[in-house]
Order: C-alpha cells, then structure tokens, then sequence
C-alpha cells in the first residue's frame, strides 16, 4: 500500500453509552429502583466501613449484652461488642466472600460449560457427569463434610463454596451457550483459525451473557445465604471477624428475652433482616433484567 | 385457465376497503399497511407479490381479521360474504377460521404438530367446527390426499409430520385447509421452502383443487415466476402501498410503474462465460460422510478455475454444502484429495496452516447467524485483518472502512451492530469481512436465497464487480437457477452425493441434457403464465 493514508474521520456513536444506560434506567419499575438502592447503599456501608462504623468489629466497648443507649445506639453483643459497627463491617466480610465465591464460580463453572458446549463429545461428557454426581448432593452437607476435612477458614470456604456452585453454572452456560456455538460467526471464527479462548470469550460468552449475569444475581444469593447459614451452624466465618450468620447465632438467645428497650426490635433481626433485605433487593434487580433481557412484556 | 373471465366475473367475496395497520417497535406504533382496497371473487385467484416489509403476509392474516401480536388494524373494513369483521366479536371471526377461511403458512414443518399424526389435524378443523362426523372426515381427508396426489393416499394420513418428505407435508397442509371446503385460502409463501422439483408438483396440486372447488384464494409470495402459475390477478405491493393492479397476463406484459419493471429486470442479469484453464482449486474423487455410514459425497471431482464463478447447483440433500465443509476441512474427507494451487490440502482444518486458511474463504447463507450480534462492523471486518495481516488501531480501521467503501457502504457504518443494518447490508459486510483476508477463493454457500430479487441483484452485482477487482474465485453454491445463469462461468449439477454434470455455463444449460439436469432446469418456474400447464401436458405425455 504506497497510497497516503486517507485521514481517518472521527465517527460519532449516534448514542453513547452513558445515553443508553440512563434511558434503560428510565424504563426500570419501581421494585427494580428499590433494589438498585438498597443495593447502593450496602455497597457504600460495604467499602467504607471503617470510616462509618464508630468501633473497630471486635473491639468491646461495654458489658455483654448492654442494651442500646447512647453508647452503642444497637446495644451490645455477649462479649460488649457494638453491634452497630459489627452489623457494619458485616456487611463488608459476608457480601464480600459471597461476591467473591460467586465470580470464581462464574469463571470455573462459565467457562467450562462453554467450552463442554463447543467442543462435545468425550470432554462434555466427562465434565457433564462429574457435574451430575456433585449436583446429586446437598449443597449445605456437603460444605459441612468438606469444610470438617480441610478445616475451616476463609479461604477454605470460598473455594469450596465456588466449587459446588460452579456446578450449577457449569449447567446453565452449557445449555444457553449449545445454542450459541451451532451459530455461523462461531463455525466462521474456527475457519479463520481462531484459538479456543478467543471463540470462548469474544464470540461464546458476549451472546450468552444475559442468562448468566441474571444467573450470578440469583446464585450470588443463594452463596451469601448459603455462608450466613454455615456461620450460624459455627463452621463458616469465624470469630472475632464480623458475619451476619454468626451474628444471628450469637445473639440468638437474646429473642427469648421481653424486650425492654427502643426500639422494642430483639438483637437477632438485625443481621437476619439485612440478609433477608439484601436477598430480596438483589432478586428485585434480577427479576426486572430478566424480563428486560428475555423480551417479556405485559400481556404476551 | 379457460374459465378466466366467469371467475373474474364472479360474486364478490371478500372486499377491504381503507385498511391501515400499525405494527408496534420500539414501543412506537408505525404504520405497516397504508390503506389499501381490495377486492376478491369467488374462485378468483390473487396474487400478492413485494419484498418483505411489504406488507403481504400482513394483509394476508387481514382477510381473516387477525392482525398479529404487536400489530393492530386502525382503520378500514374489511367485508368477508357480506359480513364485516372489523364489527365481529372474536367468537365470530374464531367460527370463520379454519372452516370458512383457511391458512396455509410458508413452513408445514413448524406448523404440523409433530406429536400427533396427520390425519388427526388434517381432519381436526372440521371436526372442532361440527361440519362433519369423524368417520366422513377422515374419508374426505383420504379423497383430498388422492387428489393432491400424495403417495398411499389411503394410508400417508397414519403417519406422523417428521415421516414424509417437506412436499408432501405442503400437501398434507392444503388438504388440511380445504378439509371444511373454505371459501377463501389464504397461502403464504407455501413453496419457497421447498426444491424447483417438488415446487412443481406441489403448485400443480394446489392450482387443480382450488379449481376444483372453485375456490377463492389469496396467493402470497415474492417469486413473480411462481405467481405467474397461480393467479388470475396481481397486485404489488411496497412499503404497505398498492403499487400497481392487473390481471396477471397484462401485468407479465406491460407492467405500467417503475418499481413493477425493476422487478421484472432482475431475472435477466447473465454474465458472459469466460473459459480459464488455470485451476486453483482440484477436487479429486472426494467421498465424505457424517459419522461414516451413509455416503453424503461419492466420489466427487471438481475442477475450479483461478478467477472464475463455478455455480454448484442440486436440491437440498444433493451434497453440495457439504462439498463446502469438506473443502473447508470442517468435514474432513474419508477418501480422495483436494489440492489448492497444487498443493494437497490437509483434511482436517485443525492441520492447516494459518495462510492457507487466510486463501479461503467462506460466505454463508444467513448473515443473521453469521455475523455475532454483539460485535460491531469495526470488530467483524476487522478481525481478519488484525488475525491475518496483522493490522492494529488506526490502520486497521483505515482498511476497514476502505473494505466498507468496496462493499459501496459508507464509514458511518463502522460503529453498527448487524441489529442495526439490512439483510442487504449484513449480507455485504459478511462479504467485506470474507474480502479482508484477500482470499483467492470464497465459497458463497447460497449467498442469495435469504434476500429480496433486489437485494439479490445488487449483492450479484457487487461479486462480479469484485470479482474483476481481486481476480477472486467464487464457488457458488445455490438452488436457484437464475442465480446461476447471472453469475457462473462453468456449472456442477449434483444430485444425491454424486456429480452429474460439470462444464461451461452454455453447454450445461443447453441441450443434450443427463436427464436429471433436464429434470432441474425444467421445473424452474418461468414467467410465461402457460409454463406449468404446458410442463404438466409434456411430463404426462412422456
């Protein structure tokens, strides 16, 4: 090529990506906003922690069980721990490990259903029973045998936790992606000579991506439930760092107790209404970008 | 078609006057249908004809006053035996469905159900409406199979949808129609799913039993030649206006409106052949199968000469996708070779080295599926140039958008998802991204079939131009034989795996003909409205 190069003129999106999202966000119900902000809002406590807590999470600053005043606008827990900050840096540890469970879940169990759905055959088959002999067993017995064989720790119950929820991801990207690799940019991609991870990633997965992302809302609420339930059984996130589920559990001699105090609420429904309320934001969101994304409307 | 003018001069049937329809996207209605009036007879064939968008098929469900989910009709009355349906209630129009007004859709095999046998929905229409009892239904539904002349009609209806062949079921769908003896049959696109060979039969069965019960229909479809055989009356449509009305004869003749005449021209675009000796690609007694029983190739040999059209023509079945796949490697073959420029090509695609799969190229039928919905024409046509010819940023995007330029596209196409362009424009971005690679041969596997006679000829035209541009060879894989005649230099007939025919595009569509090839070429529909009747008289006498 000796021509000069022709100066390359600037081509304006007709709408920018900023623009689309605000007019998505326009449509949205009003289920869905609750959600989002309720999500927001987590978030923020989630990050900031340190600054918006008053206490450090194990730092006791009255007598077991003091019940809430001016110090501690919560009360306390049964060491004299606020249960305000607690609730707070909960928030951080318990959303934390859930999100990331579910993202190492996302990319073993995503992947590997992609590539099972595009390659068939011997490797499909192979993963495709291992995952039907894991799928076979309770999600909660089994993390409890495996976490009472490799000991119980953060990280221990992260990578179990992914493991077994890989499988359930393994499935559903497996089955919406089958539909995605009879397509001809995908055959048209292998023509061209194109490794496995770039059909995967750049063909695959951007098609796929719909199912998945609604999917990772709703699996992210089943993990953070999942490890709220193993902290009250005893086995999951362990002392003194601050977890909604052994919240629960700890204070959960306190709900047989007349209340006495404003605002009359028993300890033990804090940290139980923040994952409830969380659980039902997230699956706020979920539902409305599912209906957005699969193309329901009213009345069809 | 002697009792031409009795039907012409029939009692009125259907009449629609005014009709508009608005069709919702976006969540914006938008008008489809923009007032039209029409007038039906009893007996009278009428032929719709346009591109899609047009607007047929929606004018087609009107008659039956069914607009479809996210349509509505807003305007107009449509008048069917002296009833208006736009004023009936759903009970109403439900007891004139099916009994009195019958559908017969583009695709028998998407509208059978495959659970249940044909006899039982062949008859299940006239049972629901109470017009006859069962056992009368199912000798009625015997004799119509006898008369559209399916095979064992006494036994065919046991059968159930997956079990005959896609012509037979067309069949099974008109017998199923005329099961209450409707006075309107409304036929959308019923044979453009179907080969040339089996549409002859399948136009021939309709034609005779819409006469025989002097029935009045509907004709639906975009193939003018098609159209010609069926109807007494034509109407074109665009963009939800009446271009122009006639009867058939007078309209084959003198189409009066422009838009009318660009339709007819289509048909007579015919490149000269032009003999080269120089073979680029040399297909050698290639046998290929699917999982290695049946034989889907049978030594087949193909000769394709540097810069030139070689059409590979044959029914569905014949074999010639899959003469695609294995060159490609995507089917490796089971025995014999095939050499690129001399050289034997490796069976597998997986042992192919990233230039030879550079040198060929491949364009498919449906730009919909083969282009990802999710990248954008920046990223498709640039690819190839990133993977092969190792360009990146800006000089990328320069070849990009001088590609666009070849492919007569302008730059602002750059940043568009193929959601956002037209079947004609995905079809030439696939061809820009296949071009990218500057290949020495692109295989179009029926490049065409999926787009309007317009966008056909344009897409046509744009191969050829960049055929004497690049000096590229095209292998064109197509059923339709205009297509053929447009383009080719040398033609390969293929029938059942195996070669019939291979030479210049004269002598292979000359006489003497191999008999299956005469089989081919007669069947396609001609615009002559005598042609199927004077093929029907030959074919009995033989």
């Amino acid at each position: 090529m000796t021509t000069a190069p022709t100066p390359l003129r600037v081509i304006k999106a007709r709408r920018t990506y900023y623009e689309n999202v605000v007019r998505t966000l326009k449509t949205a119900p009003i289920s869905a906003w609750f959600g989002m902000i309720v999500i927001l809002i987590y978030a923020i406590f989630a990050i900031f922690a340190p600054w918006l807590a008053p206490h450090d999470q194990s730092e006791i600053i009255g007598k077991a069980y003091q019940p809430a005043g001016e110090a501690c606008w919560l009360g306390c827990d049964q060491i004299g721990r606020d249960m305000y900050s607690r609730l707070i840096y909960g928030a951080r540890n318990t959303i934390g490990i859930a999100l990331i469970t579910t993202l190492i879940s996302f990319m073993v169990g995503g992947s590997l259903g992609v590539l099972a759905a595009l390659q068939r055959g011997w490797l499909d088959q192979g993963i495709s029973r291992v995952v039907d002999a894991f799928l076979a067993i309770p999600v909660l017995i089994f993390a409890l045998m495996m976490l009472a064989v490799v000991g119980k720790s953060i990280v221990n119950l992260v990578i179990i936790l992914a493991l077994l929820d890989s499988t359930r991801v393994f499935r559903l990207a497996r089955a919406v992606a089958l539909n995605s690799v009879v397509m001809d940019y995908v055959e048209s991609a292998k023509l061209r000579g194109e490794k496995m991870s770039w059909i995967v990633f750049k063909e695959v997965v951007p098609n796929i991506l719909p199912p998945l992302i609604t999917e990772f809302g709703l699996r992210f609420c089943f993990v953070f439930l999942t490890i709220a339930a193993l902290s009250f059984l005893g086995v999951g996130v362990q002392p003194p760092t601050a977890d909604w589920g052994s919240m629960v559990a700890d204070s959960k001699t306190l709900i047989n107790f007349p209340v006495t105090t404003f605002p009359y609420i028993p300890a033990p429904f804090y940290p139980a209404g923040a994952i409830a309320l969380l659980t039902v934001a997230v699956n706020f969101v979920v539902d409305w970008f599912l209906q957005r994304t699969s193309g329901l409307r009213d009345g069809e | 078609m002697a009792n031409d003018t009795k039907r012409v001069k029939g009692d009125i049937l259907l009449e629609i006057k005014g009709l508009k329809i608005d069709g919702k996207s976006d969540d914006q209605w938008k008008p489809i249908i923009k007032g039209i009036d029409l007038t039906l007879r009893r007996g009278e064939v009428l032929g719709l004809i346009g591109e899609s968008g047009a607007g047929k098929s929606t004018l087609g469900l009107a008659a039956m006053a069914f607009a479809r989910p996210g349509c509505r009709i807003t305007a107009g009355t449509i008048v069917f035996d002296g009833m208006d349906l736009t004023a009936a209630d759903e009970a109403q129009k439900r007891g004139l469905r099916g009994s009195r007004i019958a559908y017969v859709a583009q695709s028998a095999a998407a509208s059978f159900n495959p659970a249940h046998r044909i006899l039982e929905q062949t008859i299940e229409t006239a049972i629901t409406h109470n017009i006859m009892p069962r056992e009368k239904a199912e000798t009625d539904a015997r004799d119509l199979y006898k008369r559209l002349q399916l095979p064992n009609p006494d036994t065919i209806g046991t059968r159930f949808p997956h079990q005959v062949s896609g012509g037979q079921l067309q069949r099974a769908m008109t017998a199923m129609s005329m099961s209450c003896r409707p006075d309107l049959i409304i036929f959308d696109e019923p044979t453009t799913a179907l080969d040339v060979t089996t549409q002859v039969e399948v136009l021939a069965a309709m034609r005779n039993i819409v006469e025989q019960f002097n029935t009045a229909a509907i004709y639906i479809t975009h193939d003018l030649a098609v159209v010609a055989q069926m109807a007494h009356r034509i109407m074109v449509l665009r963009y939800g206006n009446l271009v122009e009305e006639a009867p058939t004869r007078e309209m084959l003749k003198q189409p009066t409106q422009d838009y009318t005449k660009s339709l007819w021209a289509v048909r007579k675009l015919e490149k000269p052949e032009s003999p080269n000796s120089d073979i680029v690609l040399s297909i050698n007694h290639v046998d290929a199968s699917y999982g290695g029983k049946v034989k889907v190739l049978d030594d087949v040999s193909v000769q394709v000469p540097r810069g030139r059209t070689v059409a590979v023509v044959g029914e569905s079945g014949s074999g010639k996708s899959t003469l695609a796949r294995a060159i490609t490697g995507l089917l490796p073959i089971s025995a014999g070779d095939i050499s690129f420029n001399g050289k034997k090509l490796s069976r597998a695609l997986i042992d192919r080295d990233r230039d030879t799969l550079r040198r060929i190229q491949m364009i498919y039928q449906s730009a919909d599926t083969a282009l990802n919905p999710r990248q954008r024409v920046r990223d498709i046509i640039g690819r190839p140039l990133e993977f092969y010819l190792g360009l990146k940023g800006a000089d990328r995007d320069r070849k990009v958008v001088s590609l666009l330029e070849s492919i007569e596209l302008d730059e602002t196409y750059i940043d568009r998802f193929p959601s956002e362009l037209s079947g004609g424009q995905k079809q030439r971005v696939s061809i820009a991204r296949a071009l990218a690679a500057e290949p020495e041969l692109i295989i179009c596997d029926e490049v065409t079939s999926a787009l309007d006679q317009i966008v056909q000829e344009e897409i046509l035209k744009l191969l050829m131009k960049l055929q004497k541009d690049t000096n590229v060879t095209y292998l064109f894989i197509t059923h339709d034989i205009a297509t053929v005649r447009a383009i080719s230099d040398e033609i390969v007939v293929m029938h059942k795996g195996k070669v019939v025919q291979q030479g210049l595009k004269s002598k292979v569509l000359n006489p003497p003909y191999p008999a299956y090839t005469e089989l081919l070429l007669s069947s396609v529909p001609e615009m002559d409205p005598d042609w199927l009747t004077n093929l029907l008289k030959k074919r009995a006498k033989a």
